[in-house]
């Protein structure tokens, strides 16, 4: 078989896999691994549902290869809560009413921890632009925006 | 309606509804716990793939699988061959699902493949022969109704026409326009031959590309128009447009030799899924249980079956559950996407501002099969006015694209766009405020509505009012600038639907629905029941029931499911409470007609008040078993009193006149929501449905090449608004109840499409001081259009001034 053998680390959790060398990263999650949190919207890097970080830098988990995850960090949607508490960023979707349908909203909040991670204090101008590779077809972006912003403050309160 | 729904007090005080509580399906899908269609598994599954027609049209002469079916991992291949044509009702249904003799789109199912994994699937559709005859195509709806079109049908002929249209008005347009359309026009009309659908001339004895000519009005516009002062007509134009739902289509099919079959997947109607897949299976209703997944997002597309009878047939080949997904590109080619549509519209008004006709034809294309939404396109359009003499006709026309789906409010915006921007233009001419014109001229309680019904209670002028107080219509404009305005309507359905609320032991409540939830419609219904039962938000629990469990349910469409099942939810709650009482009084050991509830509580009343302490609902629950056992609610309606709903936008842009990109700089929705239950969703429905007409109207289009393919079916080439793209968007919700439901709600969904496309265009038209009329105003047509080559087919006529 042509399966290569990957040892990698997914959300803090050592991970190993085999996966067919032209699998991407996102069909490992997804169909390997369980974590369907990340959702295919279009396969070529242009919805950003599949949202992941590797090793903290945002990428469409549908762009990378399942191979080029080995030695790397990998961080999805189903790390981003600590246990039972909701991210910041997670409560405030849900009380902005930031979602409709929920497709896109993984990969929403994936790529909103990583702006946050980057720039604490974002204008709106700002959130508009890092999101404007995810796309989402329910809300018009308002309660989204929104909510990031009330995130974003509440997690400059806090700290 | 039933004459058992009774509508709450005016100024009736709600304790949950118009409150904003967490959704019961928020926090799986905040941490990715959510399973959509493509995210569920079963042991043993296959994976199923699809073969797409390459050509436009062309016959299918053979097909062989045999290389295919020699790969090894792969378990079955369906064609053709493995679905029965049965009842014409499912007759293009079917055709759809699966060509037949011909493909008509690029993109149409020609074979189906299972294999062990998604590389073995793609290999093994490579290895399928199909012998195609290549058939010349058609993809645009003016030329697919010229007499030389290529027909896609030739069983089709063209329904409708004793109601044609009388011959002076046609050739009156004719001069005009250079185009003719009805079947009683002379041979000998010069303008026949330059015409732009080629002299077409629709008659049932031919097969033609024309499926039906629908026409809806009342008066006479020929006397309405003579009355004018001024008259203007125009033409527009607009491309189809796909709903972009971000997930694609997804389902999972497991059929036993036992005949019995299982499907999961993301529909806006799992019955109508599991009677259209049992349909083209043979299958007895009875053993297909459907069962919806969460949805992520639908806008109508999902309204339909595509993948979810192929897997079916393949998981019966096979023996095995068989997993289908499709990739963006198949979602673009072969699911529905909107008509694209030309639209002629004329309107006459004094120079006080009264509307004296007003007329449209629409043709619009409704992809390789008949049922485009003209006829509601047809009825939409003059739907907000209040008009003496109006006619409004549409025509039904196929051509080799894909069959279109529903999509939020179908055909509404496309008329709505030539109407509003012939409105907006009449206001300018004659020196009105386009505001003061629509209150002048708009439809109210009584109205005979352009459509036929006669009106009830509406909220269009409250809409128009609250514009005119709102800040956005006042605030200043900056130089390059441009304010649109616009109304829209939608008829609002309400439809079949059926509700079992079941009290637990502990006092909480299992709301059992039959309408898919698309945008947080689970927390309304929620909502519903807490309020009637007098109970906390978070003691009622909402599901969407499979089809083996509860009732017929109609597809989640027409803005119902919030209306429908939330009005059958409080009808089952109203249910349980009577049965409720009766225990409460069996307890006491009263009649039951001596119990009342309030707040949650069963209370003795009349000669027995005060007697007995209150009873809670979880009092009652506790000892059911004692007192005759389970207590429900049921509710099985087909519910009627919709409510129609109006909304009205604002939208400021700025045009820039080097690149001919608009910016959308402030945008406001106001609209009549009849009772808003949760607020923020449904300020999310009007948020959604601008941005979506906003894409429409500046960037989005379907774009076919010469040769019938689609140039751009992705994310990247067709492309829809991104965040940095808009603004935030302003909303006012106004209620004025609908009588049709007990809390006196409309449907909220769908009336926020139909504005926007012309807002834009007015505004647009403002900033950059040329009309415009083909959507969408991208650059290259908005630059074309300020280098003043589109100063429009048109004209307008000033009678009063060439009288003197």
């Amino acid at each position: 078989m042509t399966s290569v053998r990957v040892s990698t680390t997914i959300n803090g959790d050592a991970v190993e896999y085999l996966c067919d060398a032209e699998e991407t990263l996102l069909d490992v999650l997804r169909d390997r691994l369980g974590l369907t949190g990340s959702k295919e919207g279009c396969g070529t890097g242009d919805c950003g549902a599949c949202s992941v970080t590797l090793d903290g830098r945002l990428v469409c988990s549908c762009l990378v290869l399942g191979a080029e995850a080995d030695g790397r960090k990998v961080a999805t949607i189903e790390g981003i809560a600590n246990g039972d508490k909701l991210h910041p960023l997670q409560q405030k979707f849900l009380e902005h009413a930031a979602l409709q349908c929920g497709i896109c909203t993984p990969g929403f909040l994936v790529a909103s921890k990583a702006l946050l991670e980057k720039n604490p204090n974002p204008t709106e101008t700002e959130i508009r632009y890092w999101l404007a590779g995810n796309l989402c077809r329910c809300t018009g972006y308002d309660k989204i925006v929104r909510a990031v912003t009330s995130a974003a403050a509440e997690m400059r309160e806090s700290r | 309606m039933p004459l058992d729904i009774k509508p709450v007090a005016p100024g009736h005080s709600f304790t949950v509804v118009g409150t904003r509580p967490l959704r019961p399906d928020g926090l799986d899908k905040v941490t990715g716990r959510a399973k959509f269609g493509a995210d569920a598994t079963a042991p043993g599954m296959l994976i199923g793939k699809v073969l797409r027609s390459p050509h436009a049209h062309a016959r299918i002469r053979s097909i062989d699988a045999s290389k295919a079916l020699a790969l090894p991992g792969v378990k079955a291949v369906v064609t053709r061959d493995d679905f029965k044509e049965g009842d014409p009702d499912f007759r293009d249904v079917l055709r759809n699902i699966m060509a037949r003799d011909k493909a008509l789109y690029e993109g149409h199912a020609v074979a189906a493949v299972a294999a062990v994994s998604a590389i073995v699937a793609r290999k093994a559709l490579k290895l399928i022969k199909v012998d195609y005859q290549v058939l010349p195509h058609v993809t645009d709806v003016e030329q697919a109704m010229r007499a030389d079109a290529p027909v896609l049908h030739d069983d089709m002929f063209t329904a409708g026409l004793e109601e044609a249209p009388d011959n002076a008005a046609s050739a009156a347009k004719a001069e005009e326009f250079g185009h003719v359309e009805d079947a009683k026009e002379k041979e000998s009309d010069p303008h026949h031959g330059a015409s732009l659908t080629g002299g077409f001339r629709p008659q049932s004895k031919k097969p033609s590309n024309v499926a039906k000519r629908h026409e809806f009005g009342h008066g006479d516009v020929e006397k309405g128009f003579a009355k004018a002062d001024i008259v203007i007509e125009r033409k527009f134009r607009t491309e189809a447009t796909h709903q972009g739902y971000i997930e694609p289509h997804a389902c999972l099919a497991n059929y036993g030799s036992d005949g019995q079959g299982e499907l999961w997947g993301c529909t806006q109607g799992h019955y109508m899924v599991r009677n259209v897949s049992a349909q083209l299976l043979g299958m007895d209703v009875s053993k297909l249980r459907v069962t919806a997944s969460e949805i992520g997002g639908g806008f109508g597309g999902k309204t339909t079956v595509f993948l979810e009878p192929v897997a079916l047939a393949l998981s019966r080949k096979a023996g095995k559950p068989v997993k289908m997904v499709m990739n963006r590109d198949e979602v673009f080619r072969a699911s529905g996407p909107t008509s694209s549509a030309t639209i002629w519209v004329k309107i006459g008004c004094t120079k006080a501002g009264r509307i004296t006709a007003a007329e449209t034809e629409l043709k619009l294309q409704g992809g390789a099969f008949a049922g485009s939404p003209v006829d509601m396109a047809a009825m939409a359009a003059f739907a907000c006015y209040d008009l003496e003499n109006v006619k409004a006709v549409g025509w039904d026309v196929v051509v080799n694209r894909p069959k279109q789906a529903a999509y939020r409010a179908p055909g509404a915006p496309i008329s709505a766009f030539g109407v509003e921007s012939v409105i907006d233009e009449l206001a300018h001419k004659i020196g009105m405020d386009p505001l003061d014109f629509r209150l002048k001229n708009a439809a109210k309680e009584g109205t005979k509505s352009s459509y036929g019904p006669t009106y009830g209670p509406i909220g269009l002028i409250p809409t128009l009012e609250a514009v005119k107080k709102h800040p956005h219509y006042k605030a200043p404009l900056k130089a390059g600038q441009g304010r649109g305005l616009a109304t829209g309507f939608w008829f609002n359905f309400g439809g079949q639907t059926c509700v079992s609320l079941n009290i637990n032991i502990d006092g909480t409540v299992a709301l059992a629905l039959g309408t898919p939830d698309i945008g947080g419609s689970r927390a309304s219904m929620c909502q519903m029941a807490a309020e009637e039962l007098g109970i906390p938000y978070d003691k009622v629990r909402a599901v969407v029931a499979d089809t083996s469990s509860l009732g017929f349910n109609d597809v989640t469409e027409g803005s119902r499911a919030t209306f429908s099942s939330g009005l059958a939810t409080i009808q089952a709650a109203r249910d349980a409470i009577g049965k409720l009482c009766g225990r409460a009084a069996q307890m006491w050991g009263i009649s039951a007609d001596a119990v009342v509830w309030k707040k949650g509580h069963a209370k003795p009343s009349g000669s027995n008040a005060g007697n007995f302490e209150p009873l809670s609902l979880a009092d009652i629950a506790k000892v059911a078993a004692n007192t005759g056992g389970p207590i429900a609610g049921h509710y099985e309606v087909n519910a009627e009193g919709a409510g129609v709903s109006f909304s009205t936008h604002i939208a400021d842009v700025e045009v820039d006149r080097e690149t001919g990109r608009t910016l959308i700089t402030r945008y406001t929705v106001i609209q009549d929501a009849g009772k808003a239950i949760h607020p923020s969703y449904v300020e999310g429905q009007y948020q959604g449905g601008a941005a979506q007409g906003i894409g429409w109207a500046l960037n989005e289009e379907y774009i076919y090449g010469e040769d019938g393919k689609l140039q751009n079916p992705g994310f990247l080439d067709y492309r829809i608004p991104v965040a940095s793209d808009l603004p935030m968007i302003d909303t006012v919700i106004l209620e004025i109840p609908n009588p049709g439901h007990p809390y006196g709600l409309r449907g909220v969904g769908e009336t926020s499409i139909v504005p926007p496309l012309a807002a834009i265009a007015n505004a647009v038209s403002a900033a950059a001081g040329v009309r415009m009329l083909e959507l969408p105003m991208s650059p290259p047509k908005i630059l074309k259009a300020i280098g003043g080559q589109a100063a429009g087919k048109g004209k307008s006529k000033e009678k009063g001034g060439s009288k003197r």
